[in-house]
């Protein structure tokens, strides 16, 4: 069963995550020509704009900032909590969500306009129903 | 064109109520709408009917197949939280056009416990808690923490919300919760997703609520102005494009639009608005409204309701009702529910939780997705 239809390697956790072969991963964008409106997941029309056939894609950045967060202590069952649900504006443009870690889950210790990196690792082990295994992106703090 | 009133408007005890139908609980409140103003559902020209968990299952045609089945046009709406007031504002634009000069309203929900919005769904693996989160609270919970980025705004004075809605909702026999809810209590509950504790999220509830609406003309001709109040706006707007869209919804920009419009519409201020229910789907969100409906000046919000200004007795009570937060938010129901509180208020039979005077009142409902509708109600003087 499972582990037969199993791709080579980890799959992306969203489509906007691309693993090129042999190079480092990175979220891409899909960047408006006409108003550079950033959207994430390839589309052809602007939703700001309303421009048809003029969105390419761009390589979004590895850094930001944090714009907001909250700290999610009940969740559906089976989802570890707490974990820190973070939106991050990342530098060159584009906003992304996802889980902040390296830092502990308490608003003492967190600031809003924080510096982080985004980090490539394994998707806390979750596999699909055919057992692959997931990249998926993460937040950490910058120094 | 003609003015639109309501003149027969009620809703039921918010609830659970699993052993019932939601076309039964959608005639229930019907029949009490049509019993406030002496009218028959012979007498109704259309019904517009809002529900959003049997939103392809003809909910209206059931209703009707409960209270009289007179052949008349049925409009069934879904616009995610704004059902309700979406079905609402469909009646008031029939008689504003001359269609009809006398409709039918129904918002009607039956819904489950527990958490609403992020369950997946989608190819691979679940998202939740990998990719941050998409449940309500943290969804709304992001949203209040946009406030406090800018303006400091602090945990207790979201909570504050909480335990003002509370307590107005032991003053509405309606309200699914009568219990008061003092600040520890409110921030040592169960935090769900900070800063929202579980006091601070809307409950989940079956409810109905019912409209009759009517021209001018027939209101006069029917004897039913006496009680009638006046739709003084309807307003419904959408999102626009934002920045942030695709990872944060935006409840700002749509409220912010749709009462540029209402106040424009009624030819009032913000400052002639005398009580507002508005969309408290969690104690944050509510904070974010004071400022969205110009209710107070931007970054003033925190200390709106630190200084008691949206309370009972307060210089513009919010959510006299209790709220979505205790009142319940049964989500089809829920605007004309709204539309109910304050009707009750400018006909001055509002009781013990009477704002004093009221003469002009606002309703809010945001539906994430996003719909955002307003009414301005106006006492008949
Ligand atoms: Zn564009």
């Amino acid at each position: 069963m499972s582990e037969e239809n199993a791709a080579q390697g980890p799959l992306p956790v969203v489509d906007f995550l691309k693993l090129p072969e042999g190079g480092d991963p990175y979220l891409e964008g899909h960047k408006c020509k006409s108003c550079d409106a950033i959207f994430l997941g390839e589309r052809n029309i602007c939703s700001k704009c309303g421009t048809r056939g003029e969105i390419g894609p761009v390589k979004l950045g590895n850094t930001g900032t944090l714009y907001v967060y909250s700290i999610v202590h009940r969740s559906f069952p089976g989802i570890e909590v707490p974990y820190i649900s973070a939106i991050v504006d990342l530098d060159g443009g584009g906003t992304v969500k996802g889980n902040l870690i390296g830092v502990d889950p308490d608003p003492e210790k967190i600031e809003f306009g924080m510096p982080v990196e985004v980090v490539y690792k394994d998707a806390l082990g979750r596999k699909d129903k055919d057992g692959n295994s997931y990249t998926s992106y993460f937040f950490q703090p910058r120094s | 064109m003609t003015d639109a009133y309501v003149v027969g408007i009620d809703m039921i005890k918010f609830g659970r109520f699993p052993e019932r139908s939601v076309p039964d609980l959608g005639a229930e409140a019907a029949l009490l709408a049509l019993d406030d103003c002496g009218l028959k559902i012979q007498d109704m020209q259309a019904l517009y009917c809002g529900n959003l968990g049997q939103a392809n299952a003809m909910v209206g045609q059931r209703v009707l197949q409960e209270i009289g089945q007179t052949g008349i046009p049925v409009v069934n709406c879904a616009n995610a939280c704004a059902t309700g007031a979406t079905a609402f504002r469909e009646a008031w634009m029939s008689i504003k056009a001359g269609v009809y000069d006398v409709v039918l309203a129904v918002g009607v929900e039956q819904m489950g416990r527990g958490l609403l919005g992020g369950g997946g769904g989608g190819k691979g693996i679940p998202k939740e808690g990998l990719l941050g989160s998409g449940t309500m609270p943290a969804v709304f919970a992001e949203a209040g923490q946009e406030h406090a980025r800018k303006y400091g705004t602090t945990f207790e004075q979201f909570a504050k919300v909480s335990v003002k809605n509370h307590h107005h909702s032991t003053l509405n026999p309606k309200a699914m919760y009568q219990i008061e809810t003092p600040l520890e209590t409110v921030m040592n509950a169960e935090m769900i997703a900070y800063p929202n504790t579980k006091l601070m999220c809307s409950v989940n509830v079956d409810g109905s609520a019912a409209a009759v609406l009517c021209s001018e003309k027939k209101a006069r001709e029917l004897g039913l102005m006496g009680r009638a109040v006046k739709v003084a706006a309807s307003v419904l707007t959408s999102d626009p494009w934002q920045e942030r869209d695709l990872v944060m919804p935006d409840v700002n920009t749509c409220t912010r639009k749709a009462a540029a419009t209402a106040y424009e519409m009624a030819g009032i201020g913000p400052e002639d608005v005398n009580l507002v229910e508005l969309h408290d789907c969690f104690a944050t969100a509510e904070i974010l409204h004071y400022e969205n409906l110009g209710l107070c000046k931007d970054g003033e919000a925190g200390r709106m309701i630190d200084e008691g200004e949206s309370a009972l007795g307060g210089r513009v009570p919010v959510n006299v009702s209790g709220g979505l937060l205790s009142k319940g938010h049964p989500l089809g129901a829920t605007g004309i529910a709204n539309i109910y509180e304050v009707s009750t208020h400018l006909r001055g039979e509002a009781g013990k939780r009477q704002v004093e005077g009221a003469t002009v009142g606002l309703t809010h409902v945001i539906g994430l997705g996003s719909a955002c509708a307003l009414h301005v109600l106006e006492k008949v003087s």
